[in-house]
């Protein structure tokens, strides 16, 4: 499989223990930064109704859908309870030269 | 001259695939704009208000219980227990609901162990709840949708009488509890509780049986029925309050629109009321952003109201608009009060419901 990193844009727009949106090809990503500057992507809709997860709020390595309040470890994926049952895609990440980049051809459910 | 018709509140009805025809289910709501980081700051969540505020709780729930025990037997021991009762059966509906949420603690287990207790004392399964709960955000008041709608138009009258004293939900309650204990649903509840969370709704319901068989078991023992007086029947003395602040929430407004301010009522209230509610008078900023625990909503309040309709200064002044709006519906079922916004918010996606407003 060919390794492709796309350039989700510059790092700072993740504000620290926080979430941004990022889209590429129709598709949806949620970026995340933790407090402690580490930077992870998921798939950008909560899996239990598709609602935005960049809306939502980021507590430690917890994101939290803003509609009914699932939550996902964004870490992993997993969700951490009712009503989030389905857990997240998530996609590798680097930063580069300030810079977000999104490997989106190898991700995991 | 036209004839109305009834609708079907039912989740399975006709009702239910024109909502999703019509595109009102799953919906996107109006949402009005706030700088990323105010959002963020209103959603930090805190232990501290939380602990406080159940700790003083469980301190009179015991007091009140305690002095409704000292004077059993007499007329003295009347108003401990409809004290007790208000705290036991009416405001637990707002700790089911924030710790539902689970926004009222930061701390995950916090949540999860009232809400477990606050489910026992105002009548609602967790499992059942929880998911219904999910529903009414996603559908709110959408008809055929939201499982959560207090009334239908016209209202069931002698339904919300017999609320009072929880005998209409009561009753149906224990009936599908003993329907979930022996492993099964009910055809509503099949079309928004997922089948991996259903063996959650069983044993819990088993659960709930048990503790209702071992009260029933120590007022045979102690021939009396103080144990239920403490445990159980304070869901049915005491869920008068429950009806008393969620009737406020949206009955009597508009139905199938998409915009909470149009469907949800939010009214000051006073100090004692604010305790034993929670803050949920606050219900209009509480369905736009669900996520803003209920210590901050006075704060999203304050920079939100510019774009709602203006709050009810008090309850009187919301009752004084309920009652009449559903004694008017029993004979002109099309009628609802209209919330009009300010002159220079944002109409959203809001949809103009074919009926006769305010």
């Amino acid at each position: 499989m060919s390794e492709t990193w796309i350039d989700a844009g510059p790092a700072k727009r993740v504000g620290a223990e926080d979430v941004a949106p990022f889209e590429h090809g129709g598709r949806q990503y949620a970026l995340y930064r933790t407090a402690d500057d580490r930077y992870f992507a998921t798939d950008g809709l909560c899996t239990h109704e598709q609602v935005e997860l960049a809306d939502g709020f980021v507590d430690g390595t917890i994101i939290e859908c803003p509609m009914h309040n699932g939550r996902f470890d964004f870490t992993t994926g997993e969700a951490k309870g009712a009503p989030a049952c389905v857990n997240l895609a998530t996609f590798p990440v680097k930063v580069e030269g300030g810079r977000i980049y999104l490997k989106i051809d190898d991700w995991s459910p | 001259m036209s004839v109305f018709v009834a609708r079907d509140y039912s989740l399975i009805g006709p009702e239910s695939q024109k909502a999703v025809a019509a595109g009102l289910a799953s919906a996107k709501w109006y949402a009005p704009l706030i700088p990323r980081a105010e959002l963020k700051e209103l959603m930090q969540r805190k232990d501290g208000p939380a602990i406080r505020d159940t700790l003083i709780w469980f301190a009179a729930l015991f007091l009140f219980g305690g002095l409704g025990v000292y004077f059993w037997g007499s007329w003295a021991a009347v108003p401990f227990f409809i004290v007790y009762g208000a705290i036991y059966g009416g405001s637990s509906d707002s700790r089911w609901h924030e710790c539902g949420h689970r926004t009222a603690f930061k701390t995950k287990w916090m949540n999860d162990a009232l809400y477990e207790i606050a489910c026992f004392m105002v009548m609602r399964e967790p499992e059942v709840w929880r998911w219904s709960h999910t529903r009414h955000h996603t559908d709110t008041i959408i008809v055929g949708r939201d499982p959560e709608i207090l009334q239908p138009r016209p209202p069931d009258v002698g339904s919300l009488l017999l609320n009072i004293f929880a005998l209409k939900g009561g009753p149906i309650f224990f009936r599908k509890l003993f329907l979930h204990a022996g492993g099964r649903l009910d055809p509503e509840e099949q079309t928004y509780i997922p089948e991996s969370e259903r063996p959650k709704v069983y044993t819990k319901a088993r659960i709930y049986l048990a503790i209702y068989a071992a009260v029933i078991l120590a007022c045979v023992g102690f021939r009396s029925i103080l144990p239920a007086m403490l445990i159980g029947l304070p869901s049915f003395y005491g869920a008068w309050l429950v009806l008393f602040f969620g009737a406020t929430q949206h009955l009597g407004l508009a139905e199938d629109v998409l915009d909470h301010r149009l469907n949800s009522r939010t009214v000051y209230m006073n100090p004692i009321f604010r305790f034993l509610y929670w803050s949920m008078n606050f219900h209009v900023e509480h369905h736009i952003f669900p996520l803003i625990p209920y210590h901050a909503l006075p704060a999203l309040h304050e920079k939100i109201k510019s774009q709602c309709p203006p709050p009810y200064p008090s309850t009187i002044t919301a009752y004084r608009e309920i009652i009449p709006t559903v004694i008017r519906q029993l004979r002109e079922p099309t009628y609802y009060v209209r919330r009009e916004l300010p002159p220079n918010a944002s109409p959203g996606p809001a949809r103009a419901a074919p009926a006769v407003a305010a």
